[in-house]
């Protein structure tokens, strides 16, 4: 058994208002993650995904704090480290981070070739930036080609929005990090440009640039095609967690069925299956929860789940956070 | 009652932008006729038109060669045109003031109406148009724009549509800042919309997916032209075009093969 390459024990974590009340944005989360896994996280806007990510680079920047837990890379813990110490030894190097927006990412008034010097610059030290150009466009070359010395000497508003967030990807791996966390990095892409991207990824699995990670969306669908395994996250919680073809193909938990029952398929014979909305909103976190917190969403919530709370424990194959799934 | 006259008449419609080397054609030679109570989706990827083409429809641009027509005559007055034709963008954070509450924009859409209405009347036709996407008015009663999610905002520009009633809609990319659940549920809106009101609504989207379930008339776009057209299940099953084609192999499907490693 080889040692995991990541480790998440318990990590909860919550936001202080300026009213002195917490959030409890993530609760009791756990996972571990072999070498050469990828893991997708998927859950509908606002269950917590993109404070867990922040959590899982121990970025605590307030007013987002731990409440509990441990997050290990490689071993190396990340908790109770300084904003500082983690972004000069941690971030880039061994758990590195792709954003959503390209376009936010990317200061406006520099051109790509010197955003990502500045990377190698600020970890690496030295100014030989002949040196570093040469590196750069030996790196690039790997998803652009030929366009390599086009797109690194542009500023990012002369590229496309699949170039710059193939751009974003390169500069987040230029040094080979150990874990890439990747949140939601093709939502803002129309579905061919989100193919390109997705293909530069698997290159780069594939040139061993790097070879864990994790995929946060909130695309099933996609999940299905560039993860190993899913964890489906809902108000803060884990509740189901299973390869990609168990998620996908048999959901367990009734939330991860609710959401396949809202994707959309342009596939023959698929018409016909209408996409069903989830009715309500997800409980406040701001507030203790009592119970099941999917309850309230239900459709085969029983009466005592409102006051029940729900393990996640091992259902047949899987994890699942109901005590009641088929 | 659905009239003879088709809603959007556009024959041979060019938009061009910037002049000499830089000249960019972002619609090319497009000709349609889009009839009363259609749902209509225009599908392609980003650059291909799409948007340009809605804001033609939306008197926004201007065509800048060929005709284009609403109700058998040229959009002159925008106003005019806006009383009858509402839009619903990708962004609602950016259709809203954030400096105003909810309400109070939503009562101030009626200002663009000929129809002058009293303010007992707007109060009613907005409580109206929030039940119908599901909102209880008082739980907006005093909010701002940036107190509520992406979700609920782009539900505020649905109620927004239900208590305007035009005549056209036009949605362009609604669903690509949202969720997958509050996608379905979008979808379920625009559907009442239909059937409500027989509203005609011109559904941009680069989704192909969400265009086979709610349009009744399929436009591909790619490079400014309109590459193949016609009902869902023909696109779908029998795509003319090697950009549909290119479009549905790019949809990550559960069931069929995508890229592998």
């Amino acid at each position: 058994m080889t040692k995991p390459v990541f480790e998440v024990e318990n990590l909860s974590l919550h936001y202080l208002t300026r009213f002195g009340s917490k959030v409890h944005a993530v609760t009791d989360v756990s996972f571990t993650m072999q070498q050469g896994e990828i893991l997708g996280i998927a859950g509908e806007s606002g269950c917590g995904k993109s404070t867990l990510v922040n959590g899982l680079m121990g970025l605590f920047i307030p007013p987002l704090h731990p409440t509990a837990g441990d997050v290990k890379v490689a071993g190396e813990s990340l908790m109770n480290r300084s904003e500082k110490e983690i972004r000069k030894n941690v971030l880039s190097r061994k758990v590195s981070m792709i954003p959503q927006g390209a376009f936010n990412a990317l200061n406006p008034t520099r051109r790509v070739k010197d955003i990502a010097a500045d990377v190698i610059a600020a970890h690496e030290g030295g100014s030989d930036t002949t040196a570093t150009y040469a590196r750069l466009m030996e790196r690039f070359q790997l998803f652009f080609g030929k366009d390599t010395a086009r797109v690194l000497n542009s500023f990012p508003i002369q590229l496309t929005a699949g170039e710059r967030q193939r751009s974003v990807i390169g500069i987040s791996t230029l040094l080979n990090p150990q874990m890439v966390i990747a949140d939601e990095p093709t939502s803002a892409l129309d579905v061919s440009t989100q193919k390109v991207v997705i293909k530069m990824i698997f290159d780069l699995l594939d040139a061993g640039i790097f070879n864990s990670m994790i995929f946060i969306t909130h695309e099933l669908p996609l999940l299905r095609h560039v993860a190993d395994n899913i964890a489906i996250m809902y108000a803060g919680e884990f509740v189901e967690k299973g390869t990609a073809e168990q998620i996908v193909f048999d959901p367990r938990h009734p939330y991860t069925k609710a959401l396949m029952g809202a994707m959309l398929s342009a596939e023959p014979g698929q018409k016909d299956r209408k996409p069903v909305a989830i009715e309500g909103a997800p409980p406040s976190l701001a507030k203790e929860i009592q119970g099941c917190r999917f309850a309230a969403r239900c459709p085969v919530a029983r009466p005592e789940c409102s006051q029940k709370k729900q393990e996640i424990r091992m259902h047949a194959d899987r994890l699942v956070r109901c005590d009641y799934a088929e | 009652m659905p009239n003879e006259t088709p809603i959007f008449s556009a024959k041979n419609v060019v938009r061009t932008f910037g002049s000499g080397k830089k000249l960019v054609t972002a619609v090319d030679d497009v000709s349609f006729d889009i009839a009363d109570g259609e749902i209509v989706s225009i599908v392609g990827g980003s650059g291909c038109g799409k948007s340009v083409l809605a804001k033609i429809m939306l008197g926004l641009y201007e065509p800048s060669k060929g005709s284009f027509q609403y109700e058998g005559h040229k959009i002159t007055n925008q106003k005019d045109h806006w009383d009858e034709v509402q839009f619903i963008f990708q962004d609602p954070f950016s259709c809203f003031n954030q400096f105003f509450t909810i309400r109070s924009q939503l009562e101030a859409a009626f200002k663009i109406k000929k129809e002058k209405l009293t303010p007992q009347q707007i109060s009613d036709r907005v409580d109206a148009g929030l039940m119908a996407v599901n909102v209880a008015p008082k739980d907006i009663e005093g909010k701002y724009p940036f107190e509520l999610s992406g979700g609920q905002m782009q539900r505020m520009l649905l109620a927004r549509i239900f208590a305007l009633r035009p005549k056209v809609l036009i949605a362009d990319e609604p669903t690509s800042m949202v969720d997958a659940c509050v996608r379905a549920n979008i979808l379920d809106y625009l559907m009442k919309l239909k059937e409500e009101l027989q509203m005609t609504i011109i559904f941009v989207t680069h989704d192909i997916g969400l265009a086979y379930y709610v349009s009744d008339r399929l436009f591909i776009m790619h490079e400014g032209k309109i590459v193949d057209q016609g009902k869902p299940d023909d696109v779908i099953l029998k795509p003319t075009s090697p950009v549909t084609v290119q479009l549905l192999e790019d949809i990550p499907e559960i069931h069929k093969e995508w890229i592998k490693r």
